[in-house]
């Protein structure tokens, strides 16, 4: 009987620790994606404000209740609004957010075209006298 | 001299980018609860732990939610707007993550102008109202839907120019 109930909690005890680090895996990455609203420029897996703790409880609980990531992002963002996602989603008012970097780029390659092409320029428009001076120079 | 009109365009536009920034609160994130209705809730009271109450007992009110603490300084600052505004329209205090024992003196000592004060110790309603900054107000209309939301103390300003016109309108 007794062997009984020990063999019992060394099972469960198993079950326990098997559990725990996956859940903890997906737990802490999901904190990864999401904004600690209370410490702006943190996630809630960098972040020890008693927010971020209680939103790491809320992503362990919903998680281990059998919800999914998704499900678990719609909840955060349905209370929070977009903020709270480390990556914005591409939507009409973050066009700019996700296209700026490349109209700079472009804004920076017509720049420098502009800038070489002026500069080649005058090198090749020799007058005739100047050709008259460099064949006398040659000879 | 057209090139010196160019850098000084730029630095200009750069100067009218950062200054736009720097006017541009970032703790005042867009609440996406604002035109949705307002989150469910049945908590015990502050003072009377044995009663509950929920959101659903203003339906038909214009009524305002403040969401203080005894532990935040700021609840203090707004205190007297609070109290101010409880005059013209009801008022329920949502005690965040506090202790009984800090909260009721708390009330004591800065006077009570709630209607009434539930008791959220986990803060798990808080999470519901996507509450970050505390103290935050929510006014809330007849229909139970929530229509502006303050993050931080609410000012004198706030109050006047944007709370109690609109809670007028609602009431109309």
């Amino acid at each position: 009987m007794k062997a009984g109930i020990f063999w019992v909690a060394v099972l469960f005890a198993g079950i326990c620790w098997a559990e725990d680090p996956n859940l903890e895996k997906r737990v802490t990455g999901l904190a990864h994606e999401l904004r600690c609203l209370v410490c702006q420029n943190q996630t809630i897996a960098d972040s020890n404000a008693p927010l971020a703790v209680d939103l790491r409880n809320q992503i362990r609980e919903q998680l281990a209740a059998g919800k999914s990531e998704s499900d678990v992002i719609d909840f955060m963002v349905a209370r929070y609004g977009d903020f709270v996602l480390y990556r914005p989603p591409l939507k009409a008012s973050t066009v700019l957010l996700w296209a700026g970097p490349f109209l700079f780029l472009l804004f920076g390659i017509w720049f420098l075209i502009r800038r070489v092409r002026k500069q080649a320029l005058p090198e090749r428009q020799l007058s005739e006298a100047d050709r008259a001076r460099a064949a006398k120079l040659l000879e | 001299m057209r090139r010196v009109a160019w850098v000084v365009f730029f630095f200009l536009a750069l100067v009218a980018l950062l200054a736009a920034g720097l006017t541009l609160n970032p703790r005042e994130v867009p609440s996406p609860l604002v035109g949705k209705p307002a989150p469910h809730f049945a908590l015990p009271l502050l003072q009377a732990p044995e009663k509950t109450f929920s959101q659903k007992d203003m339906l038909g009110k214009v009524w305002v939610l403040n969401v203080w603490a005894s532990w935040c300084p700021p609840c203090l600052v707004e205190h007297p707007v609070i109290t101010e505004l409880a005059k013209t329209v009801p008022v329920v205090g949502l005690n965040y993550k506090d202790a009984r024992e800090d909260a009721l003196p708390w009330l004591k000592r800065n006077g009570d102008p709630f209607q009434l004060t539930v008791y959220d110790v986990s803060g798990r309603i808080g999470i519901d109202y996507g509450v970050y900054g505390v103290p935050e107000t929510y006014v809330i209309d007849r229909k139970g839907v929530i229509r502006y939301k303050h993050i931080g103390p609410l000012t004198p300003e706030a109050s006047q120019k944007k709370v109690q016109p609109l809670v007028q309108e609602l009431s109309r």
